[in-house]
This record gives C-alpha cells, sequence and structure tokens, in this order.
C-alpha cells in the first residue's frame, strides 16, 4: 500500500478524490468579491476584516480584488459593462457613483436594514439629487482640524485654542519666540488651501449642513458674509506661515511638520498614519477654533467611500449580509482601528485605540457635521466650482485676491450654470 | 517589343514603405484626423455624442468661461516659445560656437554634460529644480547669500509674476543641447578652406564667424526655431510636474497642453470632455501649422543655401 502511495498517478488520483472531498463544501458556498479603489489596504482586508467576517458567516466567502485608484472608475465601467465585476463595489462619493446607478449598475438599497445604523449626513454622499434611493452603504469618512506639536508647545506654554482670538493669540506667541514656523501649510498644490483651509475652518461659520444646503437651493451665496469671512480668517494665516510658502508642496509641509519645525499643521485625519510613522515626538490635534462667542461648533466629517452592490450579482443575499454586518459595531471597531483617520460612518460608539483617530473623532459628539460643499451637485458645471475653490484658496492666501473678490469670483463662476444661483 | 522595354511597376519599393506607412496611418494620421472630426461633435441627450459643427469652437473662443482660459494659456503659450528663442538658441549657438574653437581641451566632456539634462526625464528634471529653489530644503537661497544677492531670492516657483518664466529657464536648461548639437554639427561641416580663406584674406575671427561661418549654419538655426516652436506648443510635461494640471497659482503656468489635459481628461470633480477636449487639440494644431507655415513661407525661402 505504500508502495501504492508513491506513484505518482496513485497519488494525483488521491488528491483528486481529496480534493473533490473538500471542495464539496467550499461549492456550496457563496462566493462574493469586493471592488475597491484602496489597493493600499489590501493586506488589511485579507488578514483583518475578511477573516472576521467570515467566522461569523461561514457560508459565504469574500475575496478582496482592488484596483489602482487612478484605474479604478474606468476598469469598474468596463467590468461592469461586460459583467464581470465584482458582486460588491467600493463607491466614490455623490457624482461618480450617482451615474453607476442611474445606468443601472448599483442595487436600490433603500430596504437594507443595516441603513438604519448611519445618520443622514453620512447617506447623502450616495443618494439620488430627491434622497429618495439610497445606492451605496457609507462606510468611512475622514474629518478636518489642525493637529499640533505638543513637545512645542509645551516648550512655549501654549495651551490648545478654542475660539479663534485665541488662536491667533497661540500663533503670535509662536511667532514672537521665532525658533518655530507657526502655521505650517504651502499654497503650491493649491488643495490644501482648499481643503484644510476652507472646508476646515469654513463649516463654522455656514453653520455645516444649514449653510451647504443652502447653497444647493439657491439662498444662500458665495457673496454672503459667512464666506467671506472664511476667506477672511484665511487671509488672517498668510504672516504665521513660512517665508516661500507659495511653493511649498504638501509633501514639504508634512516634512517639516513631522521634522519638528513647525508647530501647528492644518490636518485631514488621514495624516495621522504619515506622522505616526515619521515624526519622533508626541503630537495632538484640536478642532477648527469657533468664532469668538459662538457656541456651537461645526466640523467637515467627509463622506469618502462607500460599498454598494452590483444588480448583476449572483449571490444578492450573501451581499446584503455582507453589507448589514459592515454597518455593525464589530466592522466598525475593526476597520477604524485598522486604518487610523478613516473613520466609520455609523452611529456606534467606537472605541479607537489611536490617540489622535479618538481625538477627532470625539468632535462627533460636541459638534454638528457636515461635508464638503462642493462636492454634491456644484461641481457639475463649468467652471467646475472644486477647480475654482482651490485657485481662490490658494490665492486669498497668497494675498493675491481679497476675501471679497474671492467670495465674487465663486459666484460668478457658479451662476454661469446652475439656475439657483441664475436668479 | 515597345511594351517589354517598359520598366515593371517597382512593387520592392511599396513593399519596404509599407510597415513604416501602416504604423505612421494607424498610431498618428487616423488619431489626428479622428480629434479633427471629434471636435465637431457635442454631447447628446442620450449620453453619446452628436454633431454640433463649430459649436465647440465658437464656445471656446466667445464664451468668457472657456475663452479667457484659453487666450490666458495662449497667451502664457506664446510667452513660454519666446523665452526658449530668445535665451535656448543663441546660448545653444554660443555654446556650439565654443565647442569648435580649435584650441579647447575636454571637448568631449564639456559636450556630454550640457546635453546630459535632454536625456534626463522632465519629470526628474522638475523634482531637480524645485528642490534647487525650494525655500526650504534648496542651495538656491545659500548661493544667493554667496554672491550678495541674497536679498533678491523668492519663492519664484510658487508666485504669479515669476512662475511661468522660472519654468521657462528650467526648460531653456534641460533643452540647450539640442540646439547646440545641431548647430555644431553644422559648424563641423563646414570645410576648413572656407575658414583659411578667410584668415589670408585677412579677416578677423568675429568677422570670419559673421560673414563665413554664420551664413553656412543660418538653415540650420532655422530648423532648430521651427522645431522649438512645435516642441513649445505641444509642451506639457514640465509645468504638469511641476505645477500640477491646474497650473497655479492663478493659471499663471496654465499652457495648451494643460488646458487640454484638463478639458480632455477632466480633474477632480471636473468630469473630462472628449469632444471639448479634441477642440482644444484641433485649435493647437492649427496654430502650430499656422505657425510653421509662415516659417516655411516667409522665412525659409529667403535663407540662402550654400553647396559646400
Amino acid at each position: 500500500m505504500s508502495d501504492l502511495t508513491k506513484h505518482p498517478f496513485t497519488r494525483s488520483l488521491l488528491a483528486l478524490a481529496l480534493g473533490a472531498a473538500l471542495s464539496g463544501p467550499v461549492l456550496a458556498k457563496d462566493k462574493l468579491a469586493i471592488e475597491s479603489w484602496r489597493s493600499d489596504d489590501a493586506n488589511i482586508w485579507n488578514d483583518v476584516i475578511i477573516p472576521a467576517f467570515e467566522k461569523s458567516h461561514p457560508d459565504i466567502e469574500v475575496v478582496f480584488t482592488p484596483t489602482p485608484p487612478t484605474d479604478y472608475n474606468s476598469a469598474l465601467q468596463a467590468r461592469l459593462q461586460a459583467g464581470t465585476a465584482g458582486d460588491l463595489i467600493a463607491c466614490r462619493p455623490f457624482d461618480a457613483s450617482l451615474e453607476l446607478y442611474k445606468s443601472g449598475f448599483l442595487t436600490n438599497l433603500n430596504d437594507l436594514q443595516g441603513m438604519a445604523a448611519f445618520p443622514d449626513v453620512a447617506k447623502t454622499a450616495w443618494q439620488t439629487d430627491d434622497g429618495k434611493d439610497q445606492f451605496c452603504l457609507p462606510m468611512a469618512s475622514v474629518i478636518h482640524g489642525f493637529i499640533y506639536n505638543k513637545a512645542i508647545f509645551k516648550e512655549l506654554n501654549l495651551s490648545v485654542p478654542k475660539t479663534e482670538s485665541e488662536f491667533f493669540s497661540v500663533l503670535d506667541k509662536i511667532k514672537e519666540d521665532g525658533q518655530y514656523t507657526p502655521l505650517v501649510m504651502g499654497t503650491a498644490d493649491q488643495w490644501e488651501a482648499a481643503t484644510m483651509g476652507f472646508q476646515n475652518i469654513g463649516p463654522n461659520y455656514w453653520k455645516g449642513e444649514e449653510g451647504r444646503k443652502a447653497l444647493i437651493d439657491g439662498s444662500a451665496k458665495f457673496t454672503d458674509e459667512p464666506y467671506v469671512k472664511t476667506f477672511d480668517e484665511l487671509a488672517k494665516w498668510k504672516p504665521y506661515l513660512r517665508r516661500g510658502f507659495e511653493s511649498l508642496k504638501y509633501a514639504d509641509a508634512q516634512n517639516l511638520f513631522s521634522l519638528g519645525r513647525g508647530a501647528i499643521y492644518p490636518a485631514g485625519s488621514w495624516d495621522i498614519q504619515t506622522f505616526n510613522t515619521q515624526a519622533d515626538f508626541e503630537f495632538g490635534a484640536f478642532m477648527p477654533p469657533v468664532p469668538d462667542g459662538q457656541g456651537t461648533c461645526y466640523i467637515s466629517d467627509h463622506t469618502d467611500i462607500g460599498m454598494g452592490i452590483n444588480s448583476k450579482s449572483a449571490h444578492p443575499e450573501a451581499a446584503k449580509a455582507f453589507l448589514n454586518w459592515m454597518a455593525s459595531e464589530e466592522f466598525a471597531t475593526l476597520f477604524a482601528n485598522a486604518v487610523p483617520g478613516f473613520f466609520p460612518l455609523s452611529n456606534y460608539q467606537v472605541s479607537i485605540k489611536d490617540p489622535v483617530a479618538q481625538e477627532f473623532v470625539s468632535w462627533r459628539k460636541q459638534c454638528k457635521t457636515t461635508i464638503r460643499n462642493s462636492y454634491q451637485i456644484l461641481s457639475r458645471g463649468t467652471p467646475n466650482l472644486e477647480n475654482e475653490l482651490w485657485n481662490v484658496s490658494a490665492q486669498v492666501i497668497n494675498g493675491t485676491l481679497t476675501p471679497e473678490q474671492a467670495g465674487a469670483q465663486l459666484e460668478t463662476g457658479l451662476s454661469k450654470w446652475y439656475a439657483p444661483h441664475q436668479k | 517589343m515597345k511594351h517589354s522595354e517598359r520598366r515593371p511597376f517597382p512593387w520592392h519599393i511599396l513593399f519596404f514603405l509599407l510597415p513604416g506607412l501602416a504604423i505612421y496611418l494607424v498610431f498618428s494620421v487616423y488619431p489626428l484626423l479622428d480629434t479633427l472630426r471629434m471636435s465637431f461633435y457635442g454631447d447628446a441627450a442620450d449620453g453619446g455624442h452628436a454633431f454640433v459643427g463649430l459649436r465647440n469652437f465658437v464656445t471656446l473662443l466667445t464664451d468668457s468661461t472657456w475663452s479667457d482660459a484659453f487666450w490666458n494659456a495662449l497667451k502664457n503659450n506664446f510667452e513660454f516659445f519666446f523665452i526658449h528663442m530668445l535665451l535656448q538658441n543663441p546660448i545653444g549657438l554660443l555654446l556650439a560656437v565654443l565647442l569648435s574653437l580649435p584650441k579647447l581641451r575636454l571637448r568631449n566632456t564639456y559636450r556630454t554634460l550640457i546635453f546630459m539634462p535632454t536625456m534626463l526625464s522632465v519629470v526628474i528634471i522638475g523634482f531637480i529644480w524645485q528642490l534647487i529653489l525650494s525655500p526650504i530644503w534648496g542651495i538656491a537661497e545659500n548661493f544667493m547669500y554667496g554672491i550678495g544677492l541674497g536679498n533678491h531670492f523668492d519663492s519664484w516657483l510658487g508666485k504669479e509674476g515669476t512662475a511661468l518664466i522660472t519654468l521657462g529657464l528650467i526648460s531653456v536648461w534641460q533643452f540647450v543641447g539640442i540646439p547646440m548639437m545641431l548647430i555644431y554639427a553644422s559648424l563641423l561641416n563646414i570645410p576648413d578652406e572656407i575658414v583659411d580663406a578667410s584668415v589670408v584674406d585677412g579677416a578677423n575671427p568675429l568677422q570670419t564667424f559673421f560673414y563665413v561661418k554664420l551664413p553656412l549654419i543660418l538653415p540650420t538655426i532655422a530648423m532648430v526655431s521651427i522645431l522649438t516652436f512645435v516642441a513649445n506648443f505641444n509642451a506639457f510635461e514640465l509645468i504638469y510636474a511641476v505645477k500640477g494640471a491646474l497650473a497655479g497659482p492663478n493659471f499663471s503656468t496654465d499652457i495648451m497642453g494643460t488646458l487640454f489635459y484638463r478639458t480632455f481628461f477632466g480633474f477632480q470633480l471636473q468630469q473630462g470632455s472628449p469632444t471639448m477636449g479634441a477642440a482644444v487639440a484641433t485649435l493647437m494644431f492649427l496654430i502650430i501649422l499656422a505657425g510653421v507655415m509662415v516659417f516655411l513661407l516667409v522665412v525659409q525661402r529667403r535663407i540662402n543655401r550654400f553647396q559646400l
């Protein structure tokens, strides 16, 4: 017998028999494939998230099949049209996914049980314009604020600013001391000025969702006080930036801060990962300081990634089970800790271990949240509002455009194509 | 009998032309013609494309949403071109003359070093110069202090007034090797007897250069100018590598190439428009065509060629 099993032919026969015996139950499993652009997180999905799901759902097998971010939209489109796309589809916020839904590639998720775990703001990124149809489950968001160097704050005996005037007096003290750059940012790439500047401090002025919706229905204009005031504050940043900030790029700013040469860094929560690996000092975060005398604070908690179901999926029930699991507390905890800086959007109190990420997410309880005001509907026309925002925000900080001119330019651009602003 | 004297059709010529011709037709002529065709189309209500005649061009040239960007890009492009014409080509000529000096030592070393940047990727050039000129990490500031001009240092790449000129100079630095090589080669082609004759006739070195050598290399200089014109109006990489597709600050470094890129491929939340992009590309083609035609008809005809 032992001789027999050594014979190659017999061995392969045995292997076949064994394989057939094992693959029986495997074939019975529903196999789900996930389409995503987060190739950076592939190991987190494969090692942490999917095993956790399969543990509680032994009858479903999941594979993560990411595409690089720059190819994702077009590759996904092609696969959906050819009918070879995966069962679960990672959704970009707003128009890109909306187009997929309108073309019938995504399943309507209005009746998905797990959807109840999410606040309305989180859901808007994956709804039709009238808010009636939901086509993706919110997955993660990024939050804006300021990251600061704790060692420098201790050395100069500074405390974390809560109001705008406190913020500027802290900046003044750092500037007086002269050793460190008070505010670390550059305008060469332009998007930091818009994203980490305008969208970071702005919600406090335009009252978050209230102002964002007013812009969409046309009852508010960029020439209104909240927007001009936001630009006013941005213009006041200039003296606290490093000399030559006009040609400072995003990576330069990250390096300056992680080398300990600057005190405060206007941030997106995704920066936490960079500083965790690069900075050898302790850093903390504070929320955008409120204008003096304002009680309520508003933060940008921008919906960045969602998950939907391919309408042609062969296993719609298994896919729904996965989405419902994604709406659970278990997933929220796993995801938040595996990728610090990307926050789950569900209503649970998630315990996050990273202290800075914890600080960021704690603001959700204290403040009202909103998303970037240029993302929904308003960036569909020409000139493109998001591009305009980059340009004017950078110019306001550079000092080549006044806050009033900046507001006027945005409003003129928007009124060229967007009917509610043509009145 | 007469019939048999006729030479057979030269099939072998066609055979040897075919591979090159096929590649040229498929990858150059067809895309060009299809771009021209596409520029007459626009987005239709059903999501496809519909024929719209000249509408894209009218929008591009008259609707201020588009025309401001277009004229700005065109103006910047001409500025970019003039920087090259006024600096790159004269410097290239000067270097070529210096290289052809008979007493020069280490000639090949200089030639290689000067030509080196031309062979590097534009992305690397952009990266190196951003580092050199960076107000934080760069060596430019200390160098300026070293020669007593420290107060004149500025973040040139970041300011509206200087960004395009700085990028132009970087590009000149990179590509000065090309005019240098071409002119150097044609200088070498001038027979020694002609130069000797002018010396015998009593001409000093400057006279020899202006009255003997320069007329002989003028056709090369003319060709270099055309190449510069075509290359500059097709330029894109350096601006994109250093300033990104939004060509800031305030579009001060936006040239036709970056405008085309944004229009055709879209940018961030801006959706790309293949038809409008094709219209921009068509205008770029027409501008280059017009420039080359003017050059061929006006300049090229008046240049005397000498049989050496």
